[in-house]
């Protein structure tokens, strides 16, 4: 059978060149990067090249790179780190509505310590407006996080113009860009973020393996206590093989990064196009424009995301969705209500994320196999036979 | 995740249909969760003649109505009434923990439907009693820390022991005092 792998938002396959400069890492280069001996000092060199990779990816520092095991660390670093770094100036925090669950839960922890929060809405396409940031600003407020892109609606947010706001109100400002960074051109200094989140496992690196970037000067509290590891923000030993993937993919990133746009920004147009146009009764979710080049999202309506996933993956294709039933607190998406879409309509959510070496023939496949599972699932749901009788009528 | 059982009744759902001339119709659930089912039965000499199902849910909620509708049938009526959620997730070889209270619905709306026919025999008139119900409850988790709602009471989690508030513009629940909804960020009314 046929398989075609569409869930990049999930994680990215490891590029065979990230494999083989981890391999000596996980063999005979055992050597802790903290150790005064050779091997210590290898591991270290090793570990300090990579930094100066995942820098240059977001034009960068290496000093003001921190590895973290995660996106998720990272995002808990940033959100933490800074606000608690900052909370004898004020305890207000604002992020947007449709932040990641490691921001938004990294928020009601502050709020256990005495901070409060106010969450910025989005529009239709889940896009933050700058002028709500503003709004939110209070002069208690220490730090604002707006994401990058969205995983599940590919939107990219109007990173540059929230940072503005807040350079000109004297906030911090973080944002998450595990989703973005890899994928899209990303440089701190133009876009005046304070820190940004990336993961390794969303550009074709290791899972395991994330950094934070903190800009020179700005103070963050450390989350993990320990040595002097990661300037003494990030205690643990490194991990040194993680790592050092993460820095080759980072390098091919920023080499292949817009030829790996190109290819798949067709086959996304192809999807966002024929997909609606073929079965109907499908919504794009997401902006059409400001939109990661490898991203297509849908709404199917009457029908949920689960069974459509699991008839796909039947089929050979692996796909992801936000509905509530897919997820395992069985929650709908808090990024489509944000966006204003109705449970049932949430319910119906598809996300098809296209690796760098999806082909059109690929996409061919999934536009003749999908059509008949969302045929069948309609077939026994009760709100299109509910439609179809209101129609009638 | 899910058994062979499950999948095979996922994949090739038996009974699926309405049925026009049915003799009692029952629906529970809403799409707040992800499931709703619509139990459709024919009635001949006290037993279930037919039964057809719709469903709008995940693979386990197709599964259980699957599963449901061959129990059912040739069933009496209060054979029927006997068959339990508990029993229908016993007879799919298990159901992942999360999905026992969302999904495993069927038995509830195959009772639906028969005390709906039992109701327009007796020429009662009690259109979708528990549709009704149902479509008040908000979620099937507490936003804060994951752990299922109550079935009876969907405004209060009594893990973190919060009662909760609806989104007037969204629909989603939000701690009880909250300034903006949680879901999706718009001010929340009612302050006191």
């Amino acid at each position: 059978m046929r398989r075609v792998y569409l869930d990049h938002i999930a994680a990215t396959p490891l590029h065979p060149e990230a494999l083989e400069a981890m391999r000596p890492y996980l063999g005979e280069a055992y050597g802790n990067p903290q150790s005064l001996h050779s091997a210590g000092q290898e591991a270290q060199a090793a570990v300090e090249a990579a930094r100066e990779e995942v820098a240059s990816l977001v034009a960068a520092q290496p000093a003001e790179i921190f590895f973290t095991s995660s996106g998720t660390e990272a995002n808990n670093f940033a959100v933490k780190g800074l606000a608690l770094g900052q909370q004898a100036r004020g305890k207000h925090v604002v992020v947007s509505a449709i932040e990641h669950s490691s921001v938004l839960n990294s928020v009601k922890a502050l709020e256990r310590q005495g901070f409060t929060a106010t969450l910025v809405p989005v529009d239709r396409a889940g896009r933050v407006d700058p002028a709500d940031v503003e709004k939110s600003l209070t002069k208690e407020t220490v730090l604002v996080s707006v994401m990058t892109a969205n995983s599940e609606i590919g939107t990219v947010e109007p990173v540059a113009a929230i940072a503005a706001v807040c350079k000109s109100r004297g906030v911090l400002f973080h944002t998450d860009a595990v989703a973005a960074a890899g994928s899209i051109p990303l440089a701190v200094g133009a876009l005046g973020v304070d820190a940004l989140s990336l993961a390794a496992d969303q550009f074709y690196g290791p899972k395991g393996a994330a950094a934070l970037f903190v800009r020179k000067g700005v103070r963050i509290l450390p989350l993990i206590d320990g040595g002097i590891q990661e300037g003494g923000r990030r205690g643990g030993t490194e991990n040194v093989a993680g790592i050092v993937g993460m820095g080759r993919a980072a390098r091919l990133a920023r080499l292949e990064m817009d030829g790996r746009a190109a290819a798949a920004r067709p086959l996304r147009d192809r999807l966002l196009e024929e997909l609606p146009a073929k079965i109907g009764h499908v919504v794009v979710t997401g902006s059409r424009t400001d939109r990661l080049p490898h991203h297509a999202s849908f709404c199917v309506e009457f029908v949920e995301g689960e069974g459509m996933l699991l008839f796909l993956d039947m089929q050979g294709v692996a796909a992801s969705s936000g509905s509530a039933c897919t997820s395992k607190a069985l929650k709908a998406s808090h990024v489509l209500l944000a966006m204003g879409l109705d449970h049932a309509t949430a319910q119906g959510s598809l996300v098809f994320s296209l690796l760098g070496t999806t082909t059109g023939r690929d996409v061919d496949y999934l536009l003749e196999v999908f059509p008949p599972i969302v045929e069948r699932l309609r077939g026994m749901s009760p709100l299109y036979t509910q439609y179809l009788k209101e129609r009638g009528s | 995740m899910y058994s062979d059982k499950v999948m095979d009744h996922f994949a090739n759902p038996r009974n699926v249909g309405v049925l026009a001339d049915a003799d009692g119709v029952g629906q529970v659930g809403n799409p707040v969760c992800g499931d709703m089912m619509t139990f459709y039965i024919k009635v001949k000499d006290g037993r279930l003649a037919d039964v057809k199902f719709q469903t709008f849910g995940c693979g386990a909620a197709i599964a259980v109505s699957s599963m449901v509708s061959e129990m059912a049938k040739g069933k009496t009526l209060d054979e029927a009434m006997a068959i339990t959620n508990d029993l229908v997730a016993e007879e799919l070889g298990g159901l992942p923990k999360n999905k026992m209270h969302c999904s495993n619905l069927g038995a509830d709306a195959l009772h639906e439907a028969v005390k709906n026919y039992r109701d327009k025999q007796a020429g009662r008139l009690a259109p979708e009693r528990a549709a009704a119900e149902d479509h008040d409850h908000e979620g099937c988790a507490c936003p804060y820390c994951d752990s299922s709602l109550e079935e009876e009471d969907k405004t209060f989690c009594r893990a973190c022991r919060i009662e909760f508030e609806e989104c007037p513009a969204c629909g989603g629940i939000t701690k009880k005092g909250e300034a903006t909804c949680l879901h999706c960020g718009k001010p929340l009314g009612g302050k006191n």
